[in-house]
């Protein structure tokens, strides 16, 4: 993939756009908050389509119940609220009546990990891939920067069944393709290489490309996948890569426990054990802070993904 | 249908519901027995519906949500004495491999169930979701949701709650099984609901109260709910009930939530019901 840097934007304006875009496509498509319309970008389906845009108000319990009535009379709803307050808040309640009852209802999760920032950690979840991933029948996505981030809404909204998409708050480099269709369960191939696989997703996929040319001067020609679906997890893509490279790097926006690098961790142990190193949270909550600042304090920056590729290659 | 048919029907399903709890020796009788008259107006006299096709999206009907689904014996039982399963299959209640799970759930494709429920307090905001859906498709049919008054102690109820009259949901009716009695004891011990009715009308709901165990008062105060959908109220019947319902050992007390009854109880309580349109 050619990596060019064309501006700098916010997954959840990818969302927001998304969602427009989506609502004009499908008249099905309708969105539901919990006091968060400006927060997650969803005001201008809300204008445009005022009589398919649900305001709840602070009551996230009770607009995941709307979401699955909605979709058992044939709509395909978004909730739109902070992750925390898409997952750890609702579980249950997504549990039954989304998940468990299998009903077409997508559950947008922004501000997810540390880069919310100064708000800290009682909004700043690092649980929700984990969480969400359990579930048997949800599709869990997590998209890069705006380009990927709108066009994994609309791909959730053209898949039928539950979604949990989660993006975040801080402008970042946007990078993909614009015009790059989502697939979900595809991983994307960000630059191939043979000494080392790193899988990333989120926004620690640019700190990995970031990561890239530092480690070629290094004399490491390493391969570099985004797996923006953590579930279901293209698995060929993750084996094919590491029968190549005989190493593993993740890198992740969230804890070490149920996240990314834990799904991967699964694959090479049932399949092909390899090192692998994770970068990632560790068993600790965020705080608040600059997003740049918890990056670095959390580490999950850049000279944490070159320094974990050094200490897998050194294991192989 | 006139009332005595009714009757005849529920007499029926109060059968089903022993048999199927004493069978698997599992399940809930109790509560189950109470709200089994408010339901069998419903679906036999009330509903506009379609058993033998059922459709996911209930276009074009009158939809049930039941929100306590640990009352699940009285609504396989009506499902299937209305039609959209074979009676037989209520011999598989909470067997393995059965579609009749132990709480309701479409997840086995049983025709006549939309949304699991069990984990308590999230029926009326599915609910309300499913008459808004109706609305925004320009379908007049209504939404009916079945609540009990523990799970009234729920925080994600009043949620909802205060989101009906709020967002002009007039085309749902919200009943309360209101009997009382809850797992560990009388309601007013557990945590007393207070006045409940006051609660809802200060929530902005109309609210209105039967004996939900009299089923010519039923019958009447459904025809009150239908007759004032659509116009910009939202709506509420406290249905007093009483839990065991039919079986004199198992009413005036909550010992019956969850227990089900012996061979020597299973008989007694058969002879207290009649059989009127043939056990399965």
């Amino acid at each position: 993939m050619k990596i060019e840097v064309q501006n700098f934007k916010d997954t959840r304006s990818g969302f927001g756009d998304g969602l427009l875009e989506a609502g004009k496509r499908n008249p099905k498509v309708v969105g539901l908050t919990a006091d968060l319309t400006g927060s997650l970008k969803m005001g201008d389906f809300a204008k445009a389509f005022p009589e398919r845009f649900f305001q709840v108000g602070i009551a996230e319990a009770n607009m995941v119940g709307i979401a699955a009535g909605l979709a058992i009379g044939g709509y395909i709803p978004f909730t739109g609220t902070f992750a925390n307050f898409s997952s750890a808040r609702i579980y249950d309640q997504i549990r039954m009546v989304v998940a468990y009852s299998n009903k077409n209802v997508k559950i947008a999760a922004s501000h997810a990990g540390v880069t919310l920032g100064e708000d800290g950690a009682t909004h700043q979840t690092l649980e929700d891939v984990g969480m969400m991933k359990m579930l048997p029948n949800m599709t869990v996505l997590v998209p890069c920067d705006y380009n990927q981030t709108k066009a994994a809404t609309i791909a959730a909204a053209e898949h039928d069944g539950p979604v949990y998409l989660r993006f975040g708050r801080p402008k970042v480099a946007n990078f993909t393709p614009a015009d790059e269709p989502f697939v979900i369960g595809k991983a994307q191939m960000i630059q191939e290489g043979k000494d080392v696989s790193i899988f990333a997703c989120g926004h620690l996929v640019w700190k990995a490309i970031e990561a890239l040319p530092i480690l070629k001067e290094m004399g490491i020609n390493a391969e570099l996948i985004n797996i923006h679906t953590i579930k279901p997890l293209d698995v060929e893509a993750v084996l094919k890569s590491v029968a190549k490279t005989g190493c593993v790097v993740t890198a992740e926006e969230h804890m070490r426990n149920g996240g990314l690098g834990d799904s991967i961790a699964q694959v090479l142990a049932l399949n092909n054990p390899k090192p692998i190193e994770m970068v990632a949270v560790d068993d600790v909550f965020g705080q608040s802070g600059t997003p740049d600042e918890l990056l670095k304090h959390y580490h999950l920056d850049t000279p944490d993904i070159v320094e974990a590729v050094k200490k897998v290659i050194a294991r192989k | 249908m006139t009332i005595n048919e009714l009757k005849d029907v529920a007499s029926q399903v109060r059968r089903d519901i022993i048999r199927m709890v004493h069978g698997c020796q599992s399940g809930h009788p109790g509560g189950s027995l109470g709200a089994t008259d408010i339901v069998t107006a419903l679906y036999f006299d009330q509903m506009q519906i379609d058993p033998k096709n059922f459709k996911m999206d209930g276009a074009g009907e009158d939809m049930f949500f039941l929100s306590n689904g640990h009352i699940s014996p009285m609504l396989y039982s009506i499902l299937a004495r209305r039609g959209y399963f074979p009676v037989a299959e209520l011999a598989t209640f909470r067997r393995l491999g059965t579609r009749l799970q132990g709480h309701p759930t479409p997840v086995e494709g049983l025709p006549g169930i939309r949304v699991a429920s069990g984990s308590l307090g999230q029926g009326l905001s599915v609910a309300a979701g499913v008459a808004q859906a109706k609305k925004l498709n320009g379908d007049n049919h209504l939404v009916f949701c079945l609540m009990g008054d523990g799970e009234q102690e729920e925080g994600q109820i009043w949620e909802a709650v205060m989101y009906v009259p709020a967002k002009n949901v007039d085309n749902l009716v919200a009943i309360v099984d209101y009997n009382k009695k809850q797992i560990d004891g009388p309601t007013d011990e557990v945590m007393n609901l207070g006045d409940l009715k006051a609660k809802y009308e200060a929530f902005g709901w109309k609210v209105y109260e039967c004996n939900g165990n009299d089923m010519q008062q039923i019958v009447d105060t459904l025809n009150i709910t239908r007759k004032n959908a659509h116009k910009g109220q939202a709506q509420v019947i406290l249905a007093h009930t009483e839990m065991g319902m039919g079986v004199d050992f198992m009413m005036g007390t909550h010992k019956w939530h969850g227990t089900p009854p012996n061979d020597e109880q299973a008989a007694n309580a058969l002879s207290q019901l009649k059989e009127t349109l043939g056990d399965y």
